[in-house]
């Protein structure tokens, strides 16, 4: 049984906005409830007031505007895993989420909880910190947006303030065709990632160029191993130097050892993950 | 009467939906989860209670279509929708192509896995009627079953979704 609390199906965003407001932190938005159900059930949250903000459509959609892809906050994994767009422009995000917890998960997790949540091993910051992305805040006094490497502040932590939203994830559509992202968890399916990394990168006249390389669950919050991205960046590529850049992303690493892994293991997985990734990248971006 | 106890009568509400295409109407305090009201208040016991935190499946039903966890949703949240448990796929004179596949392949031991694995798989196959046995695979990666080794599962899975494609051509 989930401990008492209250509940109300927001009619709108402005609806939703002013429910948080009036209810301060007593309230949390119940999104799709696989996270937030778990963390009441096991009395880490204690919510006064549930506002549901699952049913909103206004959140939900994914449309393209002004050169950058508007990804609702509320859209369910599910739906992302299957969108042409994210498919054919940021197979990173598309790798993500194809392989983020099982089908049951996908048809309510929702990539705005995903990114609110911000777990160290949170699967969307990864390839998201990767292709440059910013997200929009609601607000009574208006939207702001905002770079995701600012909203994110730490483990757990989110630049949302009291009485703001989740809005949506804005993706410039420029991104570089050579993608890549990796995931290693203790199984195939359904599993939280030991380490995770998104490689994002052009390749011209044989030299990376607009090179991303962001780690996850290899410290407290998903970042950018910015060594390892200018052993890359307008340098001629070779398998060397893909295992120097690989080393340096190992080195950056600041992981805990958990149940999932040691901090040793981990930091090898990170050096293991970086090279494929960055071989994944580079070919991806040379076939296009 | 305790503060607690008054908080519950102020928020408890009445919802209507449809289970198993019959109508429904209770009354429930918005903290029950969707398996807690299934089981306890709709004779629905057909609808199992495994991990209660969206890991095993057991508890999978259908709302609207959708296959989901029933212990990560509210029952304030199917307010209006339909919910259809595995007794809604088929009976046993007329059992839904998976059931009947299920049976004849022996792809259920103990069972207690076996009505969440039936709604993913029919939630799942309705989306992708023509899956790989790697896709089948990855469609119940959410559904622990500790009895099977999940061969024969996926074999009765495969079976049916031919049944089901050829009743559909």
């Amino acid at each position: 049984m989930l401990p008492h609390v209250d509940y109300v199906r927001a009619e709108g965003v402005a609806h939703a906005l002013a429910l948080l407001d009036r209810h301060g932190a007593g309230a949390r938005l119940l999104a799709g409830g696989t996270d937030l159900l778990v963390d009441l059930r096991e009395r880490r949250s204690a919510p006064a007031l549930l506002v549901d903000i699952s049913e909103l459509d206004e959140l939900a959609a994914i449309r393209a505007e002004d050169g950058a892809l508007h990804i609702g906050a509320g859209v369910t994994v599910a739906a992302l895993r299957e969108d042409a767009t994210v498919q054919a422009e940021f197979p990173a995000l598309a790798e993500a989420a194809r392989w983020f917890a099982d089908y049951l998960t996908r048809n309510k997790a929702t990539l705005g909880g995903n990114l609110a949540n911000a777990s160290p091993g949170a699967d969307f910051l990864v390839p998201l910190l990767a292709l440059d992305a910013a997200v929009t805040i609601a607000a009574a006094a208006g939207d702001r947006t905002v770079p995701l490497d600012q909203f994110l502040l730490g483990p757990r932590q989110t630049a949302l303030g009291r009485g703001e939203l989740l809005r949506e994830v804005v993706l410039p559509r420029s991104a570089p065709a050579g993608q890549a992202y990796e995931k290693l968890g203790l199984k195939h399916g359904g599993a939280i990632a030991v380490v995770s990394c998104a490689v994002v990168m052009d390749v011209r006249a044989g030299r990376g160029a607009r090179v991303r390389i962001v780690l996850g669950a290899a410290a407290p919050r998903p970042f950018r191993a910015r060594a390892a991205e200018e052993r890359l960046e307008g340098q001629p590529l070779s398998a060397e130097r893909a295992e120097q850049a690989a080393a340096l992303a190992a080195g950056a690493a600041q992981p805990i050892s958990d149940v999932r892994g040691s901090a040793e293991y981990r930091r090898a997985m990170v050096q293991a993950l970086v090279r494929r990734g960055i071989d994944a990248a580079q070919a991806a971006a040379v076939r296009s | 009467m305790s503060a607690s106890r008054m908080e519950e009568r102020v928020s408890q509400r009445t919802i209507s939906f449809t289970l198993n295409g019959q109508p429904m109407r209770l009354e429930i305090n918005p903290h029950e989860t969707l398996l807690h009201v299934l089981r306890e208040r709709a004779a629905a016991a057909e609808v199992k209670s495994g991990c209660e935190r969206g890991d095993c499946g057991a508890c999978a039903v259908l709302v609207d279509g959708r296959g989901v966890n029933s212990c990560l949703t509210l029952a304030v949240q199917v307010d209006g929708k339909a919910v259809t448990t595995v007794r809604g796929l088929g009976t046993p004179d007329a059992p839904h192509p998976l059931q009947a596949a299920f049976l004849e392949q022996g792809a259920a031991q103990c069972g207690f896995c076996i009505p969440g694995m039936l709604v993913t798989l029919q939630a799942f196959l309705s989306e992708r009627p023509a899956p790989t046995r790697a896709e089948i695979r990855e469609a119940i990666a959410g559904n622990l079953c500790r009895c099977t080794g999940y061969h024969k599962i996926l074999d009765a899975a495969e079976t049916a979704a031919r049944q089901m494609r050829a009743v559909q051509a």
